[in-house]
């Protein structure tokens, strides 16, 4: 256990106006859980990135089993026993299991070695999955799993590739509880075979079940590296951050007002059952439940991105028709959706033409858009909302998650919505970043608009919600006051605890 | 952190100037290159007459690539612009030298079937969701087959003077030329200044953030597409006048060189991304090279191969340089 395997030290790594990494360092020993944290844009990734091989770095050194050693590639990486499990994972999905565990070395027949053996291939595989106990069929095709058996699968190709040390980019990010607890039992097993792993998170309270020690990040370079017995939350966020976070959920009172949102009777075939419920001015209702309860789509048939069967909806008392998301627009609706990259940006364009796309009519007649009186509201929303960017015209990718989160919700408070419904507004968001949202969250209720606030994460729910609605299969199966609320009700109501059996 | 952003700002103005220039300087560099190998090789190429001259046979293709850069940047391709440029030339020519329209009227129905016929691929594309190749292939094939049919396969040719006169010149400069600016910088105010112009970018960056706006994305779908026709309409004006006929076979593989003159200027293939003056200096390389290979008396085998490598090094070099930057 106390065996060095992996040394990266003084890492330096440059990009193009950008300096990601500084003097970055991480020592791994053998058979260890090792946590990489910092808020989003302090290196980790890109640290990895340069271990998988997916990156050269600029100076620095890496050792490995004693050795030094260059990474030339992501197969180099591979061959080195290093393996890395991507957020966004990197399986084909049209292949089968196996046919993605052994990919680009596929076992061949001892007669016609053009040939695949396909049986040997299935064996092999049955054979990881099973050492492993996972339970998925060699033969499935990968696109029919859900993601957390597509994270098991890509677990256990690093393995079949005799991979000794594995890293994972926030694993746990799109799991269920029970997933996680999975995915926990899976790691902690192949820990106690010497595999080492460097596991980066956001989530703090995950730290303390799962890992060994914890090394944290900020602004590429390596602020500390700790045991995790020996530290607290709070000290990681201090480290993180570089100053004292006070609160983790800044919720505060706000004198709640009239309804101004309200869902009757909607109904969307086989995806969402007899859905009502009201938002009034200044509050926030949370929307809790598993991955697949119906939050999304309910989020979508309100903004009219998916068509409705039936059900009314009313915004400030009145009726209103939504077939498409500029009627749900124009109502004052907004939708801050759960994929932040895919649907709520448009990453090859600019944080000011991002941040005026809905709104454009208000810069332009016909055509023409006004463009300098575009650029000074550009401006001023870049400064209330405190965007970090080096420039109004950066391009959206390139700035961190939280950031974007903020010019997307510029976006909408520039449209000027009274109703947000924010899908998952932090995943995906480092502590500092988290933080601001909530904090642009308490702004939004504190000038009068209603928020629909779903999520994924309990604690969040419950610290920043007023009342919180729970789903379960399409429908709405409880609703929860702030004060009556706890982690236990909410799941037992979202695991389907509290429907009445047919 | 407010002043701290505020500070940032102004200070990174002239960097971040310099930075979204740089695409640029590439390519204007290999166009300056190329200027100075041909001013090596022939003595004839650095004249006035000589570059009004290009610029006259460029203007065709690259008009036609004006419509090409709308439908790329919107993340769309164009294959029927050779197709339309012919029919469309057919039926002017058709109506004023066949059925004795005037000619004003007869060239105003030749921009409409334009229009039209771009009108039909941005429908297929927007309504149907047919993939734009094949939409567009389709219509490829549809206007070229359409051009034989109604013309017997026959050119049509002696053309009015007052028509033919579009291909003259005002002064020493040729009208095409000029037309051809003047769309050049009306597109690039459209890109710049207009919500068409933006929400072509952004349709080509993202097409579900932009529908999760608001945004009519079906409308500048389809609107790409009738600036494509519409460009092949004017270009077709601009050809059947300067070879006083109209033929079936008119602009044959002319797609070929719209899109190369886009790519070269760096318009990215994947949509998003690009620009209309990119797209001009595309046209001037393959133009010059065209013209250079003419005056060096490089007979069609060849110069066809020398094309073929220079569209391929231009983009592969623009590829490399640009991988280079984002790795370091």
């Amino acid at each position: 256990m106390d065996e060095t395997i992996l040394e990266m030290r003084n890492i330096r790594k440059e990009f193009p106006g950008v300096l990601a990494l500084d003097n970055a360092c991480i020592e791994v020993k053998k058979g260890e859980v090792h946590i990489l944290t910092g808020e989003n844009g302090a290196g980790k990734s890109t640290l990895m990135k340069i271990l998988a091989g997916a990156y050269k770095k600029d100076s620095g050194e890496i050792i490995l089993r004693g050795k030094r050693v260059e990474i030339l590639s992501p197969k180099h990486a591979q061959d080195l026993g290093i393996s890395m499990i991507y957020q966004e994972l990197n399986l084909v999905p049209y292949l089968t299991v196996a046919e993605n565990i052994f990919l680009g070395r596929e076992p061949v027949s001892q007669k016609a070695p053009f040939q695949i053996d396909w049986q040997q291939m299935y064996k092999k595989t049955k054979y990881v999955l099973e050492s492993l106990h996972i339970d998925i069929n060699p033969m499935a095709i990968v696109k029919e799993l859900g993601i957390a058996k597509q994270q098991m699968v890509e677990i256990a190709k690093a393995l079949s590739l005799n991979s000794d040390i594995i890293i994972m980019d926030e694993p746990t990010a799109a799991l269920t509880k029970q997933e996680i607890e999975n995915l926990f039992e899976i790691i902690k097993r192949i820990k106690n075979e010497g595999v080492s792993i460097i596991y980066i998170s956001h989530r703090l309270e995950e730290y303390a079940e799962i890992g060994d020690r914890v090394t944290v990040m900020r602004d590429g370079k390596t602020i500390a590296t700790l045991n995790v017995k020996d530290t607290n939350i709070e000290e990681l966020i201090r480290l993180m951050v570089g100053r004292e976070l006070k609160e983790k959920y800044p919720k505060i009172s706000i004198l709640i007002g009239e309804e101004i949102f309200k869902v009757k009777n909607l109904e969307r075939k086989g995806v969402l059952k007899n859905i009502s419920f009201s938002v009034r001015e200044g509050e926030i209702v949370g929307i809790a439940g598993l991955v697949g309860a119906g939050r999304t789509e309910l989020a979508r048939a309100i903004f009219g991105a998916d068509k409705i069967d039936k059900g009314e909806i009313y915004v400030e008392g009145k009726k209103v028709n939504i077939s498409k998301p500029k009627d749900a627009i124009n109502c004052g609706i907004a939708l801050v959706p759960e994929d932040r990259k895919g649907q709520g940006l448009v990453l090859s364009m600019s944080v000011a033409h991002n941040i005026t796309l809905a709104t454009l009519d208000k810069f332009a007649g016909f055509q023409k858009i006004n463009l300098s009186k575009e650029l000074a509201t550009v401006k001023e929303f870049i400064q209330k909302l405190k965007v970090k960017t080096p420039h109004y015209n950066q391009k959206v990718m390139y700035l961190s998650g939280g950031n974007q989160q903020k010019v997307v919700l510029a976006k909408w408070l520039l449209a000027n919505s009274k109703v947000f419904i924010l899908d998952e507004p932090t995943r995906g968001i480092d502590v500092g970043g988290k933080l601001e949202v909530y904090l642009l969250i308490n702004e939004l209720a504190k000038n009068g608009a209603g928020v629909i606030l779903i999520s994924s994460e309990l604690p969040e729910i419950l610290g920043m919600c007023d009342r919180i609605l729970v789903m379960c299969r399409g429908e709405i199966v409880a609703e929860l006051s702030r004060e009556e609320a706890t982690q236990e009700k909410i799941l037992y109501y979202a695991t389907g605890g509290g429907k009445k059996i047919a | 952190m407010q002043q701290e952003v505020a500070k940032r700002l102004p200070n990174n103005n002239v960097k971040f100037f310099l930075k979204s220039r740089s695409d640029d300087i590439g390519i204007i560099g290999a166009l300056i290159g190329l200027c100075i190998i041909m001013t090596i090789l022939s003595p004839t190429f650095l004249t006035v007459n000589n570059l009004l001259n290009i610029l006259q046979q460029i203007s065709v293709i690259s008009i036609i690539a004006v419509g090409m850069t709308f439908v790329i940047i919107q993340g769309g391709i164009d294959l029927s612009v050779g197709s339309i440029v012919a029919f469309t030339g057919l039926i002017m020519a058709g109506l004023m030298k066949n059925e004795g329209w005037n000619v004003g009227l007869s060239v105003l129905t030749g921009i409409l079937v334009g229009i039209v016929l771009g009108l039909i691929n941005g429908m297929l594309v927007a309504e149907v969701k047919l993939p734009p190749f094949i939409a567009t292939l389709g219509m490829m094939s549809l206007a070229r087959g359409a051009a034989f049919t109604i013309s017997g396969g026959q050119p049509i040719y002696t053309l009015p003077e007052s028509f033919d006169a579009i291909s003259g010149k005002i002064g020493i400069i040729p009208i095409p030329a000029l037309i051809m600016i003047g769309i050049y910088l009306l597109a690039s105010y459209v890109l710049k200044y207009t919500k068409l112009g933006r929400y072509t970018y952004a349709i080509g960056g993202n097409e579900i953030a932009t529908i999760l706006s608001g945004i009519n994305v079906k409308l500048y779908k389809v609107a790409v597409y009738v600036i494509s026709g519409l460009c092949c309409a004017i270009s077709s004006i601009l050809l059947t006048a300067r070879l006083d006929s109209a033929v079936p076979v008119a602009a044959d593989g002319y797609e070929l060189d719209a899109i190369a003159a886009v790519v070269i200027g760096g318009t990215s293939m994947m949509g998003g991304e690009g620009k209309i003056s990119g797209t001009f200096i595309g046209a001037l390389i393959i133009g010059i090279v065209n013209n250079g290979l003419n005056l060096l008396a490089v007979p069609q085998g060849p110069q066809r191969m020398i094309k073929g490598a220079i569209i391929v090094a231009a983009v592969a070099f623009d590829i490399l340089r640009k991988r280079r930057q984002r790795e370091k």
